[in-house]
């Protein structure tokens, strides 16, 4: 295939949107052409009702892959197969039934591939370095982990999609933050990721296409990297890419949608050539050592809102901006939070162990090793919701449920769950949770309740102590009573 | 799409910075398959009282729920409004409360292609602006906005002129209410060819199998 190429150094974003040009009207957005649209039911039946006003089909079935999950019951198997929620039972139905009429592949709850979309696409390995991914969902800036470039869309876009398998872009800049050493102790993927919306602002990226590079994201491997460019829109970015390497050459090989045979080792050829060259120009370029972060935790509502978990409530004199300052104030009336407590004072009711952002077996795994051999606070009621049908069975092969329940975890069915709490499964007003997902917005988890977004390991140490905790000081002394929980100042509770 | 070339109206304030679309519209309302209805469930939460005896009852306090702002079809507000979810959702709610444009600073890129979508124009001011426009009509709900879409332009009924910036594509499908599918189709014949290229690419299919032939049978 003979792609255009101009002179000149060029960024992995460059390349993959060149290859993908199907026009360039002048003065008019470019036409990218579209390799796989993601499908699940809460932001796709009025397009499918939209094709069928207009009379048009729907232009190539093959590019689209279809799943449940926002709107799923996590509670049990039985509970997903008959949704008792009936307005929810409709979505899902309809979904169903415009995959079965337009023929998309639907991967439905109980399906072995079942997932959150974004968790599903890796899985399967139809996810694949300089693909261009959309997905009527914002966090489908995930897939850049694999140098594809992916991003979020609205309904009349998903339509457009169907229509045309393109979409009218008008071009966004380019941003490299690279990010180099070794990561200290106790830092994570999501540190890194919330340390760099803490820094940039929640709108810091907008309307660029954000490069992660250096030697500490060389070093991830692809289930961190999926956790850092799933919340590059945390910071407006149009979406978040990583060049493919070995790392993610060796994730794919084998999955069921991967290319086989000489195939692959033709694709891999392809692939390698996705990265950005030497000398390539940035619009935007930001370095930032390892060394420096520290695991973060938000305390406000909104990710930028976010500090090191060995540090205290900000008070609205810290913000950058006077329209900062309000939000900071409104934040911290809402969060119920007193300036200068300590955040490891800060007392917790849930835990929320999903989303994703952070239900892959990794996740699982370092949350589990935390809390085994210890049990969740008398006062917390504690949660683990698999990103996918898949994590979950290789989580119960590894016997990780059976840490969790025997901890007080309620281990659950696969899906969104209390990432937005469009299921049962949602905060009560007032309530406080510490959270892997990606969303602290007033709400969010239930109308009232208090988001704090963390790695999965802070997350399980604060449901064994009650309040939150820097990781680095686990497990807790001998002396520590773990479960008594700390009751933060200022009404925290 | 309806089309809008000159939007005069009063304006509804709404002074706070990040607006989220789970503000604009809460998720329990994503659960619909409709496209219309979603006006009463434009800021939710906000227009309710959220604890105490009164919980659930009309907030008085939010600007929404004012009388003399009653008939805004314009909506003023701070920088990076629509920020987060993707729902378009949030543009319908605004648009079928019955706003037909939104002023501000700046503008979360995916509500921004969404408002687009749906017709309503979004004016990008800079901060001082939006700050002036927002204290006039604080002070006094009968201030008066015009948005000239043709001439890019915002005055008040108190002498305040500003220009906008829109890209001239956005400009165009809004000034005459074009359907984006329809504009793409114009290029069917370049799509078909790129295609039928492209396919050769299997290392960029989702799938292995062998893709189905496509032409643009779609008008
Ligand atoms: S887990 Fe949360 S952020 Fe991810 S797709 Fe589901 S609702 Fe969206």
């Amino acid at each position: 295939m003979s792609h255009p190429q101009t002179l000149g150094p060029q960024t992995l974003f460059e390349k993959v949107w060149q290859q993908h040009v199907v026009a360039e009207p002048t003065g008019e957005p470019t036409i990218i052409y579209v390799d796989l649209h993601l499908v699940h039911e809460v932001t796709s039946p009025q397009a499918f009702d939209g094709l069928r006003l207009a009379g048009r089909k729907l232009r190539r079935p093959d590019r689209h892959i279809a799943t449940v999950d926002h709107n799923v019951p996590t509670t049990s198997a039985q509970d997903r197969l008959v949704i008792a929620d009936q307005i929810s039972a409709r979505q899902v139905n309809a979904l169903r039934s415009n995959c079965a009429e337009f023929g998309i592949e639907f991967f439905d709850v109980q399906d072995a591939a079942q997932g959150i979309v974004h968790m599903i696409g890796p899985e399967l390995g139809a996810t694949k370095p300089g693909m261009t991914i959309v997905c009527g969902d914002s966090h489908t800036s995930t897939h850049g982990a694999f140098g594809a470039l992916a991003f979020g869309i609205g309904t009349s876009e998903v339509e457009h999609v169907m229509a045309t398998q393109t979409l009218p872009q008008s071009k966004p800049k380019t941003f490299r933050i690279n990010i180099e050493g070794k990561l200290p102790h106790g830092v994570t993927a999501k540190d890194i990721i919330l340390d760099i919306i803490g820094r940039i602002g929640t709108d810091g990226a907008t309307g660029y296409v954000v490069e992660y590079a250096g030697s500490t994201i060389r070093g991830l491997s692809m289930e961190e990297r999926m956790t850092i460019c799933n919340m590059s829109i945390e910071a407006g970015a149009r979406a978040g890419m990583i060049a493919a390497d070995e790392t993610t050459f060796a994730y794919l090989k084998g999955r069921q949608f991967a290319p086989q045979g000489a195939a692959w080792d033709e694709a891999v050829a392809h692939w390698r050539t996705l990265r950005s060259d030497d000398g390539a120009l940035f619009d935007r370029e930001m370095t930032i050592h390892a060394a420096e972060l520290a695991p973060s935790v938000t305390w406000g509502t909104s990710p930028g809102m976010v500090t090191r978990v060995d540090a205290t409530v900000p008070s609205a004199d810290d913000a950058r901006s006077e329209a900062d300052r309000k939000s900071y104030a409104r934040a911290l009336e809402y969060m119920d939070l007193t300036p200068g407590i300590r955040i490891e004072d800060i007392a917790v009711d849930r835990v929320f162990i999903g989303s994703c952002t952070n239900a892959r077996i990794s996740d699982l795994r370092a949350a589990a090793a935390v809390v085994q051999g210890h049990h969740v606070a008398a006062t917390v009621r504690a949660m683990v919701v698999p990103g996918s049908q898949r994590v979950k069975k290789q989580a119960e092969a590894e016997g990780l449920d059976q840490v969790f329940r025997a901890a007080g975890f309620e281990w659950r069915e696969p899906g969104c769950s209390m990432c937005l709490g469009m299921n049962p499964d949602i905060l009560q007003p007032g309530e406080r949770c510490a959270s892997t997902s990606n969303r602290n917005f007033e709400g969010r988890q239930g109308r009232g309740g208090r988001t704090h977004l963390l790695s999965p390991a802070m997350a399980a140490a604060a449901a064994v102590t009650g309040h939150l905790t820097d990781i680095r000081k686990w497990p807790p002394t001998e002396n520590a009573a773990p479960e008594e929980p700390v009751l933060a100042q200022g009404g925290a509770r | 799409m309806e089309a809008i070339r000159i939007l005069t109206s009063t304006a509804a304030p709404l002074p706070l910075p990040n607006i989220d679309t789970d503000q604009i519209i809460p998720k329990q309302f994503l659960k619909r398959i409709e496209r219309t209805g979603y006006e009463d469930f434009l800021f939710y939460d906000w227009r309710r009282i959220q604890s105490g005896p009164n919980v659930g009852q009309p907030n008085p306090d939010f600007v929404l729920n004012k009388p003399e702002h009653q008939n805004a079809k314009i909506l003023i507000t701070e920088k990076n409004f629509g920020c987060g979810s993707s729902r378009e959702h949030a543009a319908w709610a605004i648009q079928q409360f019955g706003f037909r444009a939104v002023i501000a600073p700046s503008f979360a890129d995916i509500f921004f292609s969404n408002a687009g979508k749906n017709g309503l124009i979004l004016a990008r001011l800079t901060e001082d602006e939006v700050q002036t426009l927002l204290a006039r009509s604080s002070a006094n709900p009968k201030h008066t906005i015009t948005i000239d879409l043709e001439q890019q332009t915002v005055k008040d009924d108190q002498g305040f002129q500003a220009h906008f910036d829109i890209d001239p594509f956005r400009k165009y499908c809004l000034l005459n209410g074009l359907d984006d599918i329809g504009l793409t189709l114009r290029y069917a014949a370049a799509l078909d060819t790129y295609e039928h290229k492209h396919d050769a690419a299997f290392w960029l299919a989702p799938k292995p199998d062998a893709p189905a032939t496509a032409t643009s049978e779609n008008r």
